[in-house]
């Protein structure tokens, strides 16, 4: 017969006993936060349609992850909000007038096959939002870089137009053929620094407006959730590479297209970042560099995803690199 | 004597929420000897004392109960008169088991027997253990010899010998002597109190350890939230001769350990395991420990009780005790009003190293510097949660390593991974899981890695003594 | 088209001459039998015999510089088989299997705490000695089972299990439990005691419904002292396995219900 016990047991555990109170979910929330301006801006311009695949994203990325760790029989982890935001970044990362149902196939290859496949939260090599947008890129070229005017039901004879990022290519390729500078005549048909600077420009629905991301940008590095290191190392590169290189205004780099979200956002993401200082300032910089390359030379206008996925890949080498020397080592 | 603010910041650290308030200001109490104590033959880090007793003996205050067993090794002395009710092998708070003398305080010796025994049992008590010294007079072995007879070991948590560590081995000499007042450990005032009740005696300790290390520069390293501390310290070596230097520390967590505080001191690096402060030419010694000394040697008084922290927020009245060492936690608490509500968690020590330990009928050592109840609210789950790679546990760590990467290795089995990132340097401080959002075990996962990294070498170093026999 | 068979042909006599060469000149010499006792063995690379692999025990017995039936997973027979490759008497084995000495299921015996942390023995006994009321007592956090080489064991209502037919009798569970209770004993012997607690029974008994008092109604009941089938450490009964009991009844007696005929765990497969 089992002997009695008491009826109080205290907890066991190993020290330490005391904890931060910090939390994955907390993180994630505050990441939401974050992107909450910018996702503001982004329905101001884009209106309804911004709406609509926003809510598209959240709820398949949610729903998908749900149904995931049933099949696999593991924990539920909804309740960490990650799939909460890729779905929020991933609609940031796509044009407004995108079909819906795309959205959803978008979504749905975010978590299911970037992120769960890999073992869930933690383990994906990338970034679950770029690897769908990367994939939606492919496979849906045409409605990918269709772009909606900023408050295009204004102009409902012509809703849709080119990105910045499009007609700056078109200075290189302009430069490249010809070996001259690019004339004031093809610098106009450029947005104004101010519209630049609040978004009101064609583009995906959360990377418009550089206020209200550097908004959210100052919120996660106030609140210790990025460290400065990546972001100021890739717009760094993206500046200085496009000073060197000619073509478009150096500023305009940076503003138009998805360097700031991608900086700020995108590439911060823990689990496909480098953890040290040192591997967060070689990663930021591969990024830029790589943007700016396929920007200058490859097919596509913008290269910030793809530069970003790239160096995903080689997170493990660069930690490798990285490894902190403990306090006390020998030098070696 | 003067008063510096460190200049040099280790890097890593994170800040816990403190909680001294609830016992800082309450006055050192002694407590009244408890019926009965529970005194564990391994008090220190080392070999743990031979037990010398067996039950129905009847032991003096102060007579020597268990032996010095190895060069690392203290011995144990009585707390109180008592019968000898068993010795028994007893599972301390880190899990090891030691033999344990239980004794009963309220037995009184029977009628003198005819014979030797009989009258031993009866020596007059009262008066100095040991017969005091004076430490001008006295030479520097019998100043040694004073302090391993006291039974002496660092009081700060880790227990060393302070004999062993007083005397360097050939060929090192100590250039400076850092008293460890940081207590940067949350809930833990005891260091504290000693300081602000007991402050001539430290000087006179640090007097004694001066003549026996030969003369080095002393630094005194306080954290900057213990004005009163930094005070009562300015106050009692206003007027000291010699190289003496109060450090205020910055107030970060882990500033307590030795070799970060050597760092925040005199900016020495300690090197890597095996090396020790003295290969860097530091003693690091708890302030407690140091006003144990000055007793041992001016009263004669063998260190036989300590001030322990009783508090939490599941304790009626926090309390700063001075207790006999072996008394139970239950009486600790008994003596503190009892629990205001059931605790969730019962810790000795303090909230980042301490050990959580399941019951109270465990008797206090040498080194319990607190005791800690901690209702539900208090205490969190660790979870298996994945890792994240955020880099919290990378930035807090005070000793550089990658802890992500070890506990990531260790949860694969892969012990040689935890090696290759340096799993042995670690100090188990417990600021890589205080911060890890995931809650994740990283601490544990260390000392599982360092646990089976030792078990190993032990193993080799077997088989090569039993090849080696058997040429 | 000529030229192309020249070329081919040539390229196939040139790898031919450069093979012939090295099979020739670079071989590495190696006593055949080395390759016929590795085939001998069984080939867990368990680590059991306390070399690298069976590969290097074989290299071992092949240089004379370890003995015969050091393979605890082959038996007799594999010591059998090289014996006659090498023509040396065989050291005789005798099957041996790993039995937790422990039979204190949730179930039976008292926990007095709550662990929160690594599932992992060696961590939860550094806890304060672990949740188990008794700290003798297997913890059931499976140290054992993860480094068993054959899966054979299994945790089952907080307590180890061994399958006697994994078994290999290997002993890494034996190096790896920090409470120091499994033991490799004959796989011959059906008794067992199944208590690691050598305290006085009341003290036992508070902690567990099963555990052994050291009552000694085994020992007669097994033909007393003389006999010679257990030994007592402490307050605990040991069987003897050089000289095991074999009548059902003295299990059936034991009045702490901590003996068991066949205390392994049988699996499915």
């Amino acid at each position: 017969m089992k002997p009695k016990e008491t009826a109080e047991h205290y907890i066991l555990s190993s020290s330490p006993h005391a904890h931060a109170n910090s939390s994955v979910s907390r993180i994630m929330l505050d990441v939401i936060l974050a992107l909450l301006p910018a996702t503001a801006a982004g329905i101001w311009f884009f209106g309804l349609p911004a709406v609509w695949t926003i809510a598209v994203c959240v709820s398949t990325c949610v729903a998908t992850e749900a149904l995931c760790r049933l099949a696999m029989g593991r924990d539920s982890t909804i309740g960490d909000l990650s799939a909460v935001l890729t779905g929020l970044l991933l609609a940031l990362n796509l044009p407004a007038g995108i079909p819906l149902w795309m959205a959803v196939v978008g979504s749905v290859f975010a978590i299911g096959v970037a992120k769960q496949v890999f073992g869930g939260i933690g383990m994906n090599p990338f970034n679950p939002a770029l690897a769908a947008r990367a994939f939606m890129l492919i496979s849906f070229t045409g409605p990918m870089t269709t772009w909606l005017k900023p408050f295009w039901w204004k102009t409902p004879a012509a809703m849709t137009t080119a990105t910045p990022l499009a007609a700056m290519k078109k200075l290189y390729v302009a430069e490249c053929a010809a070996g001259a500078t690019p004339t004031p005549d093809a610098l106009s048909s450029l947005p104004g620094v101010s519209d630049l600077l609040l978004g009101c420009m064609p583009g995906c629905i959360g990377e418009v407006s550089a206020v209200a991301l550097a908004i959210g940008a100052a919120y996660l590095l106030w609140r210790k959730v990025i460290t400065w290191h990546i972001p100021v190392a890739f717009i760094a590169t993206v500046y200085v590479y496009s000073l060197v290189a000619g073509g478009a205004p150096a500023y305009m780099q940076v503003l138009a297209g998805g360097v700031m979200i991608g900086a700020f956002f995108m590439a911060t993401d823990y689990v496909t970042s480098p953890i040290t200082a040192k591997g967060k300032l070689i990663f930021g910089f591969g990024c830029g560099l790589l943007c700016m390359l396929i920007r200058q030379f490859g097919s596509y206008p913008e290269g910030c995803s793809f530069a970003i996925l790239i160096m995903n890949s080689i997170t493990p080498l660069i930690n490798r690199w990285t490894q902190p020397k403990p306090f006390g080592a020998a030098v070696r | 004597m003067k008063t510096v603010k460190s200049q040099f910041k280790f890097s890593g650290g994170v800040h816990p929420d403190y909680n001294k308030e609830l016992a800082r200001d309450r006055q050192i109490e002694k407590m009244p000897v408890p019926p009965e104590l529970v005194i564990s033959m391994s008090q220190h880090l080392g070999a743990p004392a031979k037990c010398l007793v067996k039950p129905g003996d009847f032991v003096r205050r102060g007579q020597v109960i268990g032996e010095k067993n190895g060069f690392i090794s203290v011995l144990v002395r009585a707390s109180a008169d008592g019968k000898v009710k068993a010795v028994e092998k007893r599972i301390g708070p880190a899990g090891g088991k030691a033999d344990a003398v239980i004794l009963d305080t309220t037995a009184r010796p029977e009628a003198p027997a005819e014979g030797e025994s009989g009258a031993s049992a009866l020596a007059p008590a009262g008066g100095p253990v040991l017969p005091p010294l004076d430490w001008k007079s006295a030479t520097r072995e019998e100043l040694l010899k004073r302090v391993e007879e006291a039974g002496i070991c660092g009081m700060g948590g880790a227990g060393f010998p302070t004999a062993v560590k007083l005397n360097p081995p050939p060929g090192k000499r100590c250039e400076y002597l850092v008293l460890n007042g940081a207590e940067c450990e949350p809930y833990l005032t005891a260091d504290y109190r000693v300081m602000l009740e007991r402050a001539p005696r430290i000087r006179l300790g640090v007097e004694i350890m001066r003549k026996i290390l030969g003369g080095p520069a002393v630094r005194i390293a306080i954290e900057a939230n213990k004005p009163e501390a930094i005070a009562a310290m300015e106050a009692a070596f206003a007027d000291i001769e010699g190289n003496v230097e109060i450090v205020v520390l910055p107030v970060l967590y882990p500033q307590g350990s030795e070799k970060h505080q050597i760092y925040a001191t005199v900016k020495r690096i300690v090197p890597e395991p095996p090396a020790l402060p003295i290969d860097v030419g530091c003693v690091v010694e708890n302030v407690g420990t140091v006003a144990a000394i000055a007793d041992a040697v001016e009263l004669g008084e063998p260190l036989l009780e300590r001030v322990t922290t009783v508090s939490g927020d599941a304790v009626a009245e926090p309390k700063n005790i001075l207790a006999p060492s072996g008394t139970k936690y239950s009486d600790l608490v008994a003596f503190c009003g009892g629990e205001k509500m059931p605790p969730a968690k019962v810790i000795s020590g303090g909230t980042m190293m301490g050990f959580a330990v399941s019951t109270l009928e465990i008797g206090t050592t040498k080194t319990t510097s607190g005791l800690l109840l901690l209702s539900k609210d208090r205490v969190f789950q660790y979870s298996s949660h994945a890792c994240i790679n955020c880099g919290r546990c990378l930035r807090a760590c005070p000793m550089g390593l990658n802890p992500a990467l070890i506990s990531k290795a260790v949860d694969a089995n892969d012990v040689k991974a935890a090696e290759d990132a340096h799993v042995m340097d670690c100090i188990e401080c417990g600021a890589c899981s205080f911060g890890c959002p995931a809650y994740r075990t990283i601490t544990q996962s260390c000392r599982r890695a360092k646990n089976s990294i030792r078990a190993r070498i032990a193993a080799e170093k077997a088989k090569a003594a039993a090849a080696a026999q058997k040429k | 088209m000529t030229i192309a068979i020249v070329c081919i042909a040539g390229i196939g006599l040139a790898a031919a001459v450069t093979l012939a060469v090295a099979d020739r000149y670079l071989s590495v010499k190696e006593d055949p039998r080395i390759g016929m006792v590795t085939a001998a063995l069984p080939g867990a690379n368990c680590g059991g015999c306390g070399f690298p692999g069976c590969d290097g025990y074989a290299r071992a017995l092949v240089a004379g510089t370890a003995p015969n039936g050091a393979c605890a997973a082959g038996g007799d027979a594999c010591a059998a088989a090289i014996a006659k490759i090498l023509g040396v008497a065989a050291a005789a084995t005798e099957k041996r299997v790993a039995l937790v000495k422990c039979c204190g299921t949730r179930s039976e015996a008292i926990r007095i705490g709550d662990y929160n942390g690594i599932c992992d023995c060696s961590v939860a006994a550094m806890t304060a000695g672990g949740d188990k009321g008794c700290t003798y007592g297997c913890l059931g956090y499976g140290a054992c089972a993860n480094v068993c080489p054959k899966n054979a064991i299994s945790i089952h209502d907080g307590l180890a299990k061994v399958d006697k037919r994994l078994c290999i009798g290997c002993g890494k569970c034996v190096a790896v439990c920090p409470k120091k209770l499994i033991e490799l004993v004959p796989a011959s012997a059906t008794i067992h005691v199944l208590c690691n607690n050598p305290d006085k029974g009341p003290m036992v008994r508070k902690v567990c419904g099963v555990g052994c008092m050291g009552c000694h109604l085994c020992e007669k009941n097994s033909g007393g002292k003389e006999a010679g089938h257990f030994t007592f450490q402490g307050f605990l009964a040991k069987v003897n396995y050089a000289n095991p009991p074999d009548d059902p009844q003295i299990v059936a007696k034991c009045p702490a219900k901590c003996m068991s005929e066949d205390p392994h765990f049988e699996s499915g497969h």
